[in-house]
């Protein structure tokens, strides 16, 4: 196997490595840029990809920062005040970013904001925000509140929690600061201080302590957020797997039902990077277990419903749990095969948020008969990332925290036929000639579930196989992957 | 009336730093950094690539907690050298955000310690703009941009017959009709910012690290010595004025007008051109007013009476009230998330002779507009896709127009400019009120 070289800024080196073993059809790999600036991506044998760190200063991260982390995470509970405290960006950029589906009230959907101005910076935001918090919540009389501190928030030093105290005892609900300064880290810092301020809510902060009887066959979903009414989907299968949902965090959920979460039996975690801190501050003081599953693919998802099955133990649901997979896996596997039949064969590049949402895509491609020949992610940590190289074909490069450049002449480089990520690397893979799959926030069609799976292989389907590419002229990419359709 | 509140509900406005994103991809071979952290550029990027369908490469100095603390100054250095080192811009664009202006960075000072360290640097125009978040909006930054880029790279010289254009924040669609109008009066004016090309590029298989297109810096250079400066926008301060900026250094005369939307101010720039360049408008423009004008009347009892809410940027939401007035359209609610004394009095005027006064809003939120549509019993929202929730809400069309349109497809591409422009936005806005009467009637027409 060649060496792929890349042309990378300095510090971003070791972001980037490669499986070992042999990658079928591989491309013929272009060398570009000075000597000095380029990095041989090779075999690593031993895991070990720098990552979870600071971003590389001009390097175009394609990463938010903690604020987007803390803000995505929470603001999905659809009948809390979400009150964003800066300057109008952060809250313009992120009103109803999302798209989390709500069942009943939907003031999640609207985008509160201090807007901070100069005076506010000098003097500070403390009155402001007092004045914002108390007149937001006589309007729309939310169960509670949660206030995003951003950058400069950090910087002036308001007393968030002193504020915020005094507004919950003023009106008699959760008043809850998030501590989201967007320097203070990654995305990762950001999932962190959320998980943080939602276990303030639950159980009263705590006060509530262990259950002794959790309510039966009861299960907290963590880490769903709604996007296209997933969580609907999930929800109708352990429903008639016959196990009921105390809450959801934070697709569709309420603060209510947040609050009584410390009485569910399990915790049930997707989207690990963002609420297995929860989980564990959970267990640590609820002693509630937690799993991790993933509803991506027909492999992760019914595996994850026979590891919730399995925990309870109970044959009824062991039972009702085998049947629906039976029933829903047959529903989705003859139009499966049409797209396998056309797909096999076909190369694809990963790159998301999280790292955990990449290994369940790698499964999902290879169950298209496709193979992954990209990897990475915006947040991953070291075991996220070994967990990544366990399941990727040899020769698959694995990369974090990437940035547009690098991307493309990994697409370039690799031959890859469509690529998988966010509104942002859409129009990259547009340019080279790349089909496009989102996989993020702005997705309007459920890829969750059998039926999510359905959807994944159709969208994956009718960007490859459209007639468009042919009119789009290829000139750099690798020999042999000219022929989409 | 709503009531005032000290918080926003929904902005109507961006922040200031994205303005400045704006106008420096409107100069050829540029690249923008942004001093802060790392959220506030990938939030741009994705907002303006949501819009305009294009990769949208901005860097950031990814300041963290150390630097927040200690000072991004090193920071800044070592993110222009990694941008200079992969992108090789003749123009870097460095805007500051609220971070980097709260913690006090001197970013003037890091550039020149850099080039002192640095001496291949010096061979890149590197123009720093100070646009915290906290004060103003995109256009304050958009315009702080522009002015900053001449104070960098325009010079003085001998006078040539050259027209300089700032059309403000305009459409690639619009730029390219505005160059064309020029053209047919013999004219190829600078253009900046020109995003036509760089916001609405070609495909061809392969990803440039820069987008080709935009203003040329030799033509930046020159812009002191042109005759002339038409801009477009009457609402900023002098200070952010490129014209102004011009006339007051290098003596170029400079001629303001509001944005040529709608018929009247459309007249206002052909008639500049007449004057600044002595000729006739061709008869190419001119049948494109003389049909314009048979559209208005053969579709003015559709539109007569309606009540619109028009939102947006201040120097739109002026040009687009014109031509609703023109039209026979009740402007009932003109909205704008920026907006000082000037634009209300611009509205002032041009409403006042109506039967019916507007709500005047400066400096508002959705939320605020909202309210105001409401009790104003509107039937038609024309504006960005932001208030579409509005439209929803309500129970009635918008016409999606301006900046963004993050629901729809083809925002780069809407015409807005000019009397093609405004023949545009007649069959837009006829159109959807017929479809939504039709809609209402329930029983399908045959013939209209």
């Amino acid at each position: 196997m060649s060496d792929i070289r890349l042309d990378v800024i300095a510090g971003r080196e070791r972001h980037i490595c490669r499986k070992a073993g042999a990658i079928s059809k591989a491309g013929s790999f272009s060398e570009t840029g000075a000597v000095s600036d380029v990095v041989a991506v090779s075999e690593a044998r031993a895991p070990g990809i720098t990552c979870d760190t600071d971003s590389v200063a001009g390097a175009v991260s394609q990463r938010a920062c903690v604020f987007c982390g803390a803000r995505v995470v929470i603001n999905p509970i659809a009948d809390a005040l979400h009150l964003i405290h800066g300057p109008i960006g952060c809250s313009a950029y992120t009103w109803d970013i999302r798209g989390s589906l709500s069942s009943g009230p939907e003031l999640h959907r609207l985008s509160f904001s201090t807007d901070l101005r100069e005076y506010d910076v000098i003097f500070g935001g403390e009155k402001k925000l007092y004045a914002a918090l108390t007149e937001l919540i006589a309007k729309h009389s939310p169960k509670g509140a949660f206030v995003y501190s951003t950058c400069i928030v950090g910087i002036i030093g308001d007393d968030l929690k002193a504020v915020c105290s005094k507004v919950a005892e003023e009106t008699g609900i959760p008043v809850i600061p998030v501590q989201s300064e967007g320097f203070r880290g990654n995305k990762n810092a950001g999932y962190k201080a959320a998980c943080e301020a939602l276990f303030r809510l639950i159980g009263d902060g705590g006060q509530a302590g262990r259950i002794k009887a959790p309510v039966p066959l009861s299960i907290n979903i963590l880490g769903d957020f709604n996007l296209a009414g997933e969580l609907w989907i999930i929800r109708d299968y352990l429903d008639r797997m016959g196990i009921s949902v105390v809450a959801n965090i934070s697709g569709d959920s309420r603060v209510e039902q947040v609050a009584m979460a410390h009485t569910a039996a399990l915790n049930v975690v997707q989207c690990s990077g963002s609420m297995t801190h929860l989980a564990k501050m959970m267990k640590a003081h609820y002693g509630i277990p937690y799993i991790r599953v993933s509803y991506l693919g027909l492999e992760d998802m019914s595996g994850s419903l026979r590891e919730i099955a399995a925990f309870f133990n109970d044959p009824k649901v062991i039972q009702q749990t085998e049947r629906l997979i039976e029933e829903e896996t047959a529903a989705v596997e003859p139009e499966l095969e049409f797209y396998l039949e056309r797909l096999k064969g076909k190369k694809a590049a990963v790159y998301v948020g999280g790292a955990f949402k990449a290994v369940s895509l790698i499964k999902s491609f290879r169950a298209l008969g496709m193979q992954v020949a990209v990897v990475g992610s915006q947040t991953g940590k070291q075991k996220d990332y070994e967990e990544i190289r366990c399941e990727s074909d040899g020769g698959t490069v694995i990369i974090d925290d990437a940035n547009p450049l690098e991307l493309a002449q990994l697409m370039e480089s690799l031959g890859v036929d469509i690529f998988v990520g966010g509104v942002k690397e859409r129009p990259v893979a547009y340019k080279l000639g790349v089909a496009f799959c989102d996989h993020n926030h702005e997705r309007k069609k459920p890829l969750e579930g059998y039926t999510g799976m359905l959807n994944f292989a159709r969208e994956v389907y009718s960007s490859i196989a459209s007639p468009v590419w042919d009119w789009v002229p290829r000139p750099r990419l690798a020999e042999g992957s000219l022929n989409h359709g | 009336m709503a009531k005032s509140f000290v918080s926003t509900t929904n902005p109507c406005r961006l922040c200031r730093p994205l303005g400045a994103c704006l106008a420096f991809r409107g100069v050829e071979d540029s690249m923008v950094l942004l001093h802060g952290s790392q959220g506030c550029s990938t939030y741009m990027r994705r907002y303006i690539s949501s819009h305009f369908r294009e990769p949208v490469d901005i860097a950031s100095s990814a300041l963290s907690e150390n630097q927040a603390v200690y000072g991004g100054a090193a920071n800044l250095k070592q993110g222009i050298r990694n941008v200079v080192a992969k992108y090789s811009p003749a123009v870097l664009g460095v805007a500051t955000t609220c971070l980097a202006e709260t913690i006090g960075d001197d970013v003037r000072m890091a550039i020149s310690e850099l080039m002192e360290e640095e001496p291949a640097l010096r061979e890149i125009t590197i123009v720093p703009v100070s646009t915290p978040s906290y004060n103003g909006g995109h256009m304050d930054g958009f315009n702080d941009a522009c002015v900053a880029i001449l104070e960098n790279c325009a010079e003085s010289g001998d006078q040539r017959g050259e027209i300089n254009l700032f059309p403000g924040f305009v459409s690639p669609a619009d730029l390219r009709y505005l160059k064309e109008v020029m053209a047919s009066f013999g004219v190829a004016p600078m253009v900046l910012p020109d995003i036509s090309d760089t916001l609405d590029g070609v495909i061809d298989g392969s990803l440039n690290r820069i987008p080709t297109g935009g203003a040329r810096l030799a033509d930046i250079r020159l812009a002191g010595s042109s005759a002339a400066s038409i801009e477009f926008g009457q609402t900023f301060p002098e200070s952010q004025s490129p014209a102004l900026f011009l006339e007051k250094r290098f003596g170029v005369r400079a001629e303001r007008l509001p944005l040529p939307i709608g018929i009247r101010y459309s007249d206002l720039f052909f008639e500049s051109l007449e004057r600044l360049t002595g000729r006739a408008t061709s008869e190419i423009h001119r049948n494109e007013r003389g049909r314009l004008v048979d559209a208005m009347v053969d579709a003015h009892k559709y539109l007569f009476g309606k009540r619109a809410v028009i939102y947006g940027d201040a120097d739109f939401v002026i040009a687009m009230t014109s031509f609703l007035v023109d039209l026979g359209i009740q402007p009932v609610v003109c909205a704008s998330g920026g907006g000082g004394a000037d634009y209300l009095a611009d509205l002032e005027a041009l409403t006042s002779p109506l039967e019916e006064t507007p709500a005047l809003l400066a400096r508002t939120d959705f939320d605020d507009i909202r309210e105001h549509s409401r009790e104003a019993a509107a039937n038609l929202l024309i504006g960005s896709s932001k208030g579409n929730h509005i439209a929803r809400e309500l129970g009635i069309p918008l016409v999606r127009i301006g900046y963004p349109i993050h629901d729809r497809f083809g925002g780069q591409r809407i015409l807005h400019a000019g009397y093609r422009g405004a023949l545009n936005l007649l069959d837009l806005l006829t159109n959807t009120i017929i479809a939504r009467e039709e809609a209402e009637l329930g029983h399908g027409y045959s013939y209209m």
